[in-house]
Parts: C-alpha cells; structure tokens; sequence
C-alpha cells in the first residue's frame, strides 16, 4: 500500500502548523470531497488488481490461491480505509474534518453507485431495446411478457408460489411455535430441527427433493424415491410426481414451505412469548378456551409480526430461481418469474427480455417491500 | 453435611416425584405428539439424504434407502464421498466456496461498518438522504443488476468518450463474484449495522473525542468491539447467503472446474448424472457441511443473523 508509508504522520503535524487557513473554503471543501470520492476506488482497484491478476494466472495450488484471495479480500479493505485516513491527515486542517466523512461513505456509496443505482437505471434502459442491446424497440419486451405463453404460465405460477408458500409457511410456523410454548422441555431442539433447513442451499435443498420425487416407471425396478414407496404402500402406482401438470407446482413449493418454515417460527415464536402472560391469564379467567385464546388474543397481538413475516417471504418467493431450475429446467408447466429471467437473458441471449422481466418483477416488489418497511419502522418507534 | 442432607432429600424427592414424571410424560400428549410428527417430517428429507450418501451405490439406484440396514457393514461405504471429492471436483469447489465466500462477506461488512459509522457519529452534508438512499436500495432485486454488470465487467463502461468503468475482463474470477457480492448486501449491511452503531452510548464515544482519539481510531478501538455481535449476526448472515448462492456465481463465475463453487458443481452433476444418487447424496451433503457445522456451533448467532438479513434482496 502506498500511502501506508509511517513516516508521514509525523510531516503532517509539521505541514499543520505552518498551515495558512487561506479563503476560498467552500470550493475548496467541495474539490477536496470530489478528490477524496474518487481517491477511493482508484486506489483501491490497484491494489486489488495486483493480486487479482495474480489470482488469475497462478496455476497454484487451490489451497494457496484460496488463502491469498482471503488474505487479499480481508486485508486489502481495511488497509484502504487505513490509507485514505493517513491522505486525509496530510489535508490542511481545516479542510480535514469535512472531508474525513467521505473517506469512511466514500467507497459504499462508490460500489452502491456502480453496483445497484447504475445496473437499476441501465436495466431499465435495456428493456426498451432488442437482444443485443443495440437498438430501441418500444414496448415490445413488455408486450412479449405479457403475451408469450410461457410468460403467462411464470406468472401464474409466481401468483400461485407467493400464496401457497406463505400461508402453509406461516400457518404451520405459527401452529408450531404455539405449540412448542408449551412444552416444558426440549424446546430448543424442537426449534432447532425446524430451523435447520435454513442452512441449506436451495441448489441443495432441491436435491434432497428430487430424491424425493425420485421416479422409476413400473417394470424399471423398485422405487427409491420416498413419495412413491409411501404412494404403492398406499396401493398407488407410481407416480412421475415432476411432471404432473399442474400438481408438480405444488411439490415444488413444498421446498420453499420446508426451507422457509424455519423463519416463520422464530419470529413468531419470539412474537408470541412477548404476549403479555396477564393478559393470558385474566383471558383464562374469564374461562376462554385455549383455542379461543389462540384466535382471540395471541393471533390479533402478534399481528404485525405475521405481516412481517409473510411480506418478506412473499418477496423471497418472487424471487424464487433455483429450486425451479434444478428441479424441472423450468419444463412441465413449472416457468416463474425469475426463473424466465434468467433464461431469456443468460441462455437464450436475449437481453431486452430478461431486462423486461427484471422491470417486472423489481415493480412486484416494491409494493410489498413499502408494506414491511412501514411495519417495521412502526414498530421500531413503539420500542 | 448440608451437602449431604441436600442431596438425600433431592433423591426423596425425585422418589415422591416419580409417579409424577409419568404422568406429566403422559401431560399434553397431543402437544408433544404434534411437535414430534412436525419435528420428524421436517428431518426426513435429510436424513434420506444422509444416509444415501453412505451407502453402496447399486444398492441406492436399487432399494430404497429406508430398507437399509445399520448393521450389515456390507451396505456401507465412504467410496462416494472420495467420488465426489475428486473425480467429481468437489474438493477443489470446496476451496473455491471458502475462496469466494470468506472475501465476500468480510468486504461488505467492514465497508458497511465504515459507513455505518459515519451515518451514525460524523457530521456531514446529506448524510440522512444519503443513508435513505442507501436504505432503498433494499428494494433492487439483484435481478435488476446482473446484466448491467455483466457487461460491465465484459466491456467497462464508457461516457461521452470517457471510461468511467475499465474494461477488466472480470467475468470468471473470484473478483467478479466478490464486488457483485458486496454490491448486493450493502444496503441491508449498512442498514443493520447502522441500528446497531446509533444506539451505542454516545457518552462513550464523546468522551473518547475528549481524550484526543481520531474517528478513525474511535472506529477501531471502540466501535468495532463494541459491535461485535451485530457484525457476527451479519457475517453469518452474508456468509451462508454467499456460501448458499447460485445464480451470482452462475452469471459471473462460468462453469469452468477451475473456479466453479459447490452450488454450481452440484447443479451440474445433477444436469449431467442426474440419476446417479450415490454421489448427488453425498454431493448435497458436501455442500451443506459446512452451514450445518455454523448453525449448530453458533446457533444463536445463526438464528439472529439470518432473521434480521432476511430481507436480502
């Protein structure tokens, strides 16, 4: 790092004192901040750079390159910051203090900038234009994603994902939670084994499914999919469960139910313990049962958790992608929304469509995303 | 000799409660059978998986996995695992997971801890529209952002004749993954760690600037112990999301052995030998190992973690 170098602290000290605090402060201030704004990422490109070509080319061990692209990654970031400061002191003094904030803002905003803003308004841009970006076709992106059929079944599906998840999610997040209150013992682990999934991929998470769902055709040896060993116990045939338009959308989303489970609970599950116990008391005295209880004075208490709650997986749910594409490719009827996504701009190469699509789909969430901030800053100013 | 009276009327005790131990097992039998049918429906699917992936392969493609039998040391095998390690090249996306991963979390957090810092405790123009800004851009579904980057980092980005963004060929590298990485989890970072920052004592810090300290020194010394468990919360948080993602690595990485994560390595497998169970089990298991060791060694870290960042977009 170049500007590491220990000797200049000292100079600093000495520069300051001979330090005239001349006119002309404001453009100054304002010609500083921009040079400290932009500081920040060329230096940082530098030293990155370095090591990322080295990371690049090396033909070294795995191990190795691993241990340095950490070392590098973890290091490399606070030396910045470290190095910009040591710049900032070398400032005239009183320039120092108005410039110092943008050291520490600076590269956020910077990767903020070129990273989210940029991409958000270049996306936009881009659905407007034909696959390769290169000229501007009007609506027609949109047209295609409200006409295509296969865009009709993502959006059916999508519309049929962010009502069944969340509800059976919530739903037996909430019956659970309830009901492990009430054990004495062995919570904990109750919680804990529902919870668990929420370590797993969905890459990974679908695997354990598709084990599931396995399919053997009668006459093509015993069925090792666990569906089916229950179904025949049952009496059934087997069933090629992935391919049952339109149930396969369901055992599809029962991946998400198991994955998202977890969360419902624990949130609800830390909502219900904070229900004041008098008033559960004076309800029992009043000779409520435990299920009016349930439904009269818990579930009208931890209300805006359970909004909470359903909004954000509403929002993870329309963002669903790789359960679908692992488990179907997106065949049999089983499109959703980001899904197509994906396809139409990274396999099919069609960057105006996949540009549409993401429009869409940024314009679903907003809505919702606008409900759970207001819940959530409500009740942070209840705290 | 209190010790021991003490203990002698514990163990008169537990006699006179015995009868009681039953009874109270017995207690709420449709609650405790409830949670149990949930608790086990929950854990099936990975114990199938669990157990599959130890077991000769003929016998997983042949028999189902719950007719397997514990004893019978004939039916068990770690071969699959060594397939999947080496043949299969999970051993060296392993590495790539831990090489992609640990960077991406580290980056976004200590940037976010940065400015976290200063929307809490510096004085500057715009600093709340800034941090609402900040805070929006929770909204952008990191669908909106893979394009633009992609060909970004194929092309650089030029305005009016001037390179703003050069031209790194980053598609493929780890760096690619990383600034994606961290472009996308800043807002929450900031967001959280900025809640977390703001409400430290502001006497702490005041006396601090008293005694001379620097914001850069305060930072260090004061902030960043002082927020130990909101930056451990998030790095579990950013670490799993990393660890656990697809699509970033997908757009960005490319498929090559040389770079590819777990997650991309397991959707190939399941692309090219989408029938072979013996190693997609124990691939799985592979790529759950680690999130599983996390969970259950800082389970309450864990769980913080992934509640608060759950809004990740």
């Amino acid at each position: 790092m170049a500007d590491d170098d220990p000797g200049r602290g000292t100079v600093t000290k000495e520069r300051v004192d001979s330090d005239e605090l001349g006119a002309g402060g404001t453009a100054g201030v304002a010609i500083l901040r921009i040079i400290a704004a932009f500081a920040v990422p060329i230096i940082s490109f530098v030293v990155l750079w370095l090591t990322f070509e080295f990371l690049r080319d090396a033909e070294a061990n795995r191990l190795v390159l691993a241990l340095v692209a950490i070392v590098v990654g973890v290091a490399g970031v606070f030396a910045l910051y470290w190095g910009m400061d040591l710049v900032v002191n070398l400032l005239p003094a009183r320039f120092r203090e108005s410039v110092r904030p943008f050291v520490f803002v600076g590269p956020a905003l910077v990767i903020l900038t070129v990273f989210l803003v940029y991409p958000a308004v270049n996306t936009t841009v881009i659905s407007f234009m034909d696959a390769q970006s290169q000229e501007f076709t009007g609506l027609d992106n949109y047209k295609f994603v409200f006409t295509d059929e296969g865009m009709l079944r993502s959006i059916r599906n999508t519309v049929g994902w962010i009502i069944v998840v969340p509800l059976f999610s919530v739903g037996i997040g909430l019956v659970f939670a309830t009901l492990v209150d009430r054990l004495r013992r062995g919570e904990a682990l109750a919680k804990s084994m529902i919870f668990l999934p929420m370590a797993i991929s969905f890459v990974g998470a679908s695997i354990v499914w598709r084990f599931i769902y396995s399919f053997r055709p009668e006459g093509f040896g015993e069925q090792i999919g666990l569906l089916n060993g229950i179904w025949m116990g049952l009496g059934g045939n087997p069933v090629a469960w992935l391919s049952e338009e339109p149930w396969n959308n369901l055992f599809l989303m029962v991946i998400m139910i198991w994955l998202q489970t977890g969360f419902a609970m624990v949130i609800l599950s830390a909502a219900i313990k904070a229900v004041p116990d008098d008033i559960l008391e004076a309800a029992r005295i009043d000779g409520a049962t435990e299920i009016q209880i349930f439904w009269r004075v818990i579930i009208p208490s931890i209300m805006s958790s359970i909004v909470v709650v359903t909004t954000t997986m509403v929002i993870s749910v329309l963002k669903i992608f790789d359960i679908v594409w692992v488990m179907t490719n997106g065949q049999f009827g089983t499109e959703v929304i980001a899904e197509r996504m994906v396809r139409w701009f990274f396999r099919n190469d069609h960057n105006g469509r996949g540009a549409a699509i993401a429009v869409i789909l940024f314009l679903a969430i907003v809505p919702v995303m606008w409900v759970n901030v207001r819940r959530f800053r409500a009740e942070e100013a209840m705290r | 000799m209190t010790a021991t009276t003490s203990r002698a009327t514990e163990r008169e005790a537990a006699e006179v409660r015995r009868p009681g131990f039953f009874r109270r097992l017995w207690d709420r039998w449709p609650v405790k059978l409830a949670v149990l049918i949930i608790v086990i429906a929950w854990l099936i699917p990975t114990i199938g998986l669990l157990v599959s992936s130890f077991r000769e392969p003929n016998l997983v493609s042949t028999t189902g996995w719950w007719t397997a039998n514990i004893f019978d040391s004939a039916e068990w095998t770690l071969a699959n695992y060594e397939d999947v390690l080496t043949s299969e090249g999970f051993g060296n996306a392993f590495l790539n997971s831990i090489a992609v991963a640990v960077p991406a979390t580290v980056i976004p957090i200590t940037i976010a801890a940065f400015a976290a810092y200063a929307f809490s405790w510096m004085e500057f123009r715009g600093r709340q529209i800034m941090f609402v800004v900040v805070v929006g851009l929770l909204v952008v579904p990191l669908q909106m952002a893979l394009i633009p980057i992609l060909k970004l980092y194929s092309q650089g980005a030029m305005i009016g004749g001037v390179t703003v963004f050069p031209d790194l060929d980053l598609n493929g590298t780890y760096m690619a993954v990383w600034l994606a990485h961290t472009g996308f989890g800043l807002p929450l970072a900031t967001y959280l760690l900025r809640n977390y920052i703001g409400q430290l004592p502001a006497s702490t810090i005041e006396s601090a600037q008293i005694d001379g300290a620097d914001h850069f020194t305060i930072f260090r010394k004061l902030i960043v112990p002082l927020s130990v468990p909101a930056l451990a919360s998030f790095a579990i948080f950013q670490f799993l999301w990393v660890w656990n993602d697809f699509l970033v690595a997908l757009v960005f990485l490319g498929g090559t052995r040389d770079v590819r994560v777990l997650t991309q390595a397991l959707a190939e497998l399941n692309g090219t030998r989408g029938e072979a169970w013996h190693l997609l089990t124990s691939g799985a298991f592979l790529t759950m190992v680690l999130p599983l060791t996390v969970f259950f060694a800082l389970q309450r870290y864990f769980v913080r973690g992934l509640t608060a960042g759950s809004v990740k977009g």
